[in-house]
């Protein structure tokens, strides 16, 4: 053991390899690090800063900075819970989420990640921007009023699904995803609910059809134990409320 | 049918001359967009099929750069700039004046698509604004019987080349010179010392000096030479960062308009050492009317063994480099932004590490420097690191350009030594009655006058040579709207703090300078701020709320002044949103309104209707001035 | 001691959240004991007198909503914005991806079985705001309750510790947005 280099999450020591972020040293050692743009089936994204950590002392996203032995990272400390409950208030205030009317409600990971985070409220003023909801999918609908531009599903369609399905155009806050076809409808995409880009949206953007509200409330995913508990919806099999296919 | 094969065949040939690399995306629909006026759908079809790109990236491209459009545009596109100091000039009052003249609004294209008029992020011509850009070229010192001309020759469909040339005449305006500026150079001088003395020997001269990054970062600049030096691999890149899009800079365009053959001299130098072939310059596409002049003494120095092949007959140095031209986009000058750029792609940031020393263009090493480092290198390959660091300060050595511009007489580049005080450049350039100064730039630092004293170097003062004049009788406010503006203009949107945050910055600022703020928006602003600083991917987030914090700090009688004297204030106009409403119900009477609850009137008659209520001494005094 | 006083409303929501406070069943007889309720739909009380607690259940839709809300803020030292629809503008905001026009004509003029279609314009109808918006972007609010509806324990947890003056601290199933 002594072999292995480490550093100190929280005072805990997290053995790590070569080559490993921070954020998966921590996932490897089971210490819960809050996220969203990171799976671990994808290589780091570093978009949506959740998972801001500070090493020796400087803020840095956990999921983009490299371990290095004798580190000291500092995570559940209230200074970062603050700055991670201002950046979910800003994604809820960016798009429209409206939780009492999402499908998602209780197994969304943004939801989940704002319980951990402790968010009672956006306090930021709304945009409420003006977006679409796209259901020409035979088995899916896409609501782009619940997109946080973590661009999993762009990541997965065209790395994985190898069908480069999902885009995102344009700059700063008009920046926003798109369906790659001229009619910009997913209804004209090779998409289909078995690719790995229908398993990967943390919201309730990309959603299955014809299933809705399938688990009674006080049974779904994150009803009755806390994200950090549960994991993440990708990587919990649909049997177990999550979205994985088995 | 013969329009569209006109396209195709106009896109094939730029697509040829361009060899269909997909690194030259970028600068092939610069020259579409130049050919057909906008990249329309069938365009980016026929580009992204020339290339073999799929369509979405090439609209991805199309879309992030601001001075490419995805809309029909005029064929005379004239965009004004829109910096504080562009401002102060007068330009908001000139842009109305043309567009009464054309006939046309801001940000639109005339019916008849001959001319579109929008605004743009600061040019670099804030020393002879207001300024705009015309078809991407520059048009400075601009005023009403210019603009009547300009309005002539656009209605009489006049090309831009029998324009009047003083329209475009970009003068210089060097008024202080030190050890950079002020002495003579000779072309190939550096080259023949490290042919001579090798590129060991003039590390030693560069670790010697102290020389730091002059784009502001202020890295050691051997440091980062001999770090791509020592990375694995054959191909190795030198990259001049000409992106010179900080608001209020203007030193690197000085430095490529006079001094382009040191600035290539510089990389060439860099190439030697580090091993590299081939460099890049990374124009920003507002210095398009520099191109010819640089490409002509590219050409020149291959003339007469400067550049190319065996360069001073030495068998196996060889170095080329090409120019880039940006196209609007301000992220693009951090420098992993800037490569992706590079690469024809859109300029967001990469993650870092690993860094571009060893990761850059093409994933091979690559040193990124400032226009002005590199022609300080290669200064200090012919006179010596010790000569340069006789200049400056213990921790900041030798000389910085300062583009010096709003409110002095004497605006333009001024070389000093480090550790200069804001006292003396005040004093030279003639600023007599300044409330304050823009340091660096909107992401930089906002002084007020009681740090005057303060010195500009590494350890106090650090910039990249922005330093904007505010006077007395201006209000520092325009000047943090007009910069919170900026930054939602530059945002890439890429991560969620510094994509959200700058809006809510933006609104947040507004609604306080139109006198609808109250001290918990001033609250906000910190609280929004911290949250940026700290969390956002790259430097442009987490600088953007800077000057907001600073002037907060330095200038808080300018934000109280225009607080209301609540301690909270609706975020939205409650009146104003009721007017549809009366609109179509066709209701005017006093219960279709919503009367503003700080007016007199309303308070007044609160306080008469209710005695019980508690009462402040604010409104002690109001009810004491009933007659 | 006297009593604190406490009033309860609610704007554009569905009451579901005071529903949720009926749903406190017999600790409705504990929480009488240590407050007393002014304006509220639970003692049909019309006007509000000078509070302790004000707490609000609903978003922001039109004219009314605004003056009642100023009222409340004029009138509490503490105000809480509670449940979903105060705090986010929740499903009544659901209208803010379509214009007020569209909202209206399809309301009053283009919709079903409607006789003599027109918009109203009687003043005694609060006109409408363009959106939808939660009550702090109108007021300064001191607590969130979030929910939808925030549960009885929720609202028990919660006014237990604001009474006895502890900081708030829910459980992690006591705090929820749906």
């Amino acid at each position: 053991m002594s072999g292995e280099p480490s550093f100190t999450l929280d005072d805990q020591p997290v053995p790590f390899q070569d080559g490993q972020t921070i954020m998966e040293a921590a996932r490897v050692a089971g210490v819960y690090i809050p996220h969203l743009c990171f799976n671990p089936d994808f290589a780091p994204h570093g978009s949506c800063r959740v998972c801001l950590v500070k090493v020796n002392g400087r803020p840095q996203a956990a999921c983009t900075t490299p371990a290095v032995a004798g580190q000291v990272v500092q995570s559940e400390i209230e200074e970062l819970q603050e700055i991670r409950r201002g950046i979910l208030e800003m994604m809820f205030v960016e798009g429209n989420h409206i939780c009492p009317a999402c499908e998602k409600s209780g197994a969304c990971q943004l939801q989940a990640v704002a319980y951990y985070v402790g968010m009672l409220a956006p306090r930021f003023t709304y945009f409420y921007p003006q977006r679409t909801l796209d259901a020409s999918h035979p088995d899916a609908v896409i609501d782009f009023n619940r997109c946080i531009l973590c661009e999993l599903c762009v990541r997965a369609s065209r790395d994985i699904d190898g069908k480069n399905v999902f885009a995102v155009q344009n700059r700063g806050l008009k920046a926003h995803l798109v369906i790659n076809t001229p009619s910009g409808k997913l209804g004209a995409t090779t998409f289909s609910i078995t690719d790995k880009a229908a398993q990967v949206c943390p919201t309730g953007a990309i959603l299955i059809k014809n299933r809705g509200y399938e688990t009674p409330i006080g049974r779904r995913l994150y009803d009755r134990q806390p994200v950090n508990v549960v994991g993440d919806v990708a990587q919990v099999p649909e049997s177990e409320g999550g979205r994985r296919h088995e | 049918m013969a329009e569209s094969s006109t396209l195709a065949q106009t896109i094939h040939d730029i697509v040829q001359r361009h060899n269909s690399v997909p690194t030259r995306l970028l600068q092939i629909l610069r020259e579409v967009q130049d050919s057909l006026t906008w990249l329309s759908p069938e365009a980016i079809e026929r580009v992204a099929d020339e290339i073999g790109l799929s369509p979405d990236k090439v609209q991805r491209v199309a879309e992030f750069y601001s001075f490419l459009y995805t809309a029909p545009r005029g064929s005379y596109d004239i965009l004004f700039s829109d910096n504080i100091t562009d401002r102060m000039l007068g330009n908001r009052r000139l842009l109305r004046y043309l567009c009464d003249l054309l006939g046309v609004g801001i940000g639109q294209t005339r019916a008849d698509n001959r001319v579109s008029i929008g605004v743009t992020s600061c040019t670099g011509l804030c020393d002879q604004g207001p300024a705009a850009l015309v078809n991407g070229y520059a048009l400075p010192r601009l005023d009403k019987p210019r603009l009547d001309r300009i309005a002539e020759l656009i209605n009489s469909q006049t090309p831009l080349s029998e324009w009047p040339q003083d329209f475009f005449e970009v003068t210089s305006n060097i008024r202080r010179a030190d050890i950079l500026l002020g002495r003579h150079f000779a072309d190939g001088a550096a080259l023949r010392a490290v042919l001579k003395r090798g590129s060991q020997a003039i590390l030693e001269e560069l670790i010697k000096s102290g020389l730091r990054g002059q784009g502001g970062a202020g890295y050691k600049l051997a440091l980062k030479w001999i770090s791509c030096h020592d990375a694995p691999g054959e191909v190795k890149y030198v990259v001049c960062n000409a992106d010179e899009g900080e608001p209020g800079t203007f030193k690197d365009r000085v430095l490529m308009q006079e001094y382009a053959d040191l600035v290539f001299e510089g990389m060439t130098l860099c190439g030697r050492v580090i091993g590299a072939r081939q460099g890049f310059v990374y124009l920003r596409g507002e210095y398009r009317y520099l191109l010819d002049s640089l490409k002509a003494t590219l050409q020149r120095r291959r003339e007469i063994g400067l550049l190319g092949q065996s360069i001073l007959g030495e068998s196996g140095f060889d170095f080329d480099i090409d120019i880039h031209l940006g196209a609007g986009a301000y992220v693009c000058g951090e420098e992993s932004a800037l490569i992706e750029s590079l690469e024809g792609k859109h300029g967001v940031p990469r993650i870092r590490p690993p860094f571009p020393t060893t990761h850059g263009y093409l994933n091979k090493p690559t040193v990124v420097n400032n226009v002005e480092t590199f022609a300080v290198t290669a200064k200090i390959a012919t006179e010596g690191g010790a000569w340069f660091a006789s200049r400056g300060t213990a921790e900041s050595k030798g000389t910085k350009l300062l583009s010096v511009s709003g409110d002095c007489e004497r605006p333009g580049i001024y070389e000093y030594p480090f550790g200069v005080t804001v006292r003396r450049v005040l004093e030279d350039c003639g600023a007599r009655d300044a409330q304050g100064i823009q340091m660096a730039g909107p992401a930089g630092h906002t002084i007020s006058p009681k740090q005057y004293d303060r010195r500009i170097c590494f350890d106090d003062l650090a910039t990249g040579g922005s330093f904007m004049v505010f006077a007395k009788h201006r209000d520092i406010l325009d000047g943090m709207r007009n910069f919170a503006h900026f930054f939602v203009h530059e945002s890439c949107g890429f991560c969620t703090p510094c994509r959200v945050g700058t809006s809510l910055m933006r609104d947040l600022v507004d609604k306080v300078h139109t006198g609808h703020g109250a001290r918990a928006d001033l609250d906000e602003m910190r609280r929004l701020g911290r949250i940026m600083k700290a969390a956002s991917h790259c430097g442009l987030g987490q600088t953007a709320p800077n000057s907001v914090l600073d002037s907060l700090d330095q200038f808080p009688e300018a934000w109280e002044r225009r607080l209301r004297s609540t301690s909270y204030e609706p975020a939205f106009d409650l009146d104003a949103a009721l007017s549809e409403a009366r609109r179509l119900s066709g209701r005017d009477d006093p219960g279709a309104h919503l009367p503003d609850e700080q007016s007199d009137l309303v308070r007044l008659a609160k306080l008469l209707a209710d005695q019980d209520a508690p009462m402040s001494d604010d409104e002690r005094n109001l009810l004491g001035a009933l007659p | 001691m006297s009593k604190l006083k406490v009033a309860t409303c609610s704007l554009a929501g569905c009451f579901g959240c005071h529903m949720s406070i009926l749903d406190l069943d017999e600790r409705l007889f504990t929480l009488v004991d240590l407050v007393e309720f002014d304006r509220s739909p639970i003692t049909d009380v019309k006007q509000i007198g000078y509070c302790d607690v004000g707490i609000i259940e609903g978003g922001v839709a039109n004219a009314e909503n605004v003056h009642v809300l100023r009222e409340f803020r004029a009138h509490c030292k503490i105000l809480i914005s509670m449940g979903a629809c105060a705090i986010t503008g929740g499903v009544p905001a659901m209208r803010n991806r379509f214009t007020l026009k569209e909202c209206l004509e399809e309301s009053y003029i283009s919709g079903a079985g409607l006789v003599d279609a027109q918009i109203p314009n009687d003043p005694e109808i609060p006109l409408l705001l363009s959106q939808v918006h939660p009550i702090h972007e109108v007021v300064k609010i001191d607590y969130f309750l979030p929910g939808c509806p925030p549960s009885a324990d929720a609202i028990w947890t919660f006014l237990t510790q604001l009474l006895s003056g502890q900081p708030i601290a829910l459980s992690y199933t006591q705090l929820h947005y749906d």
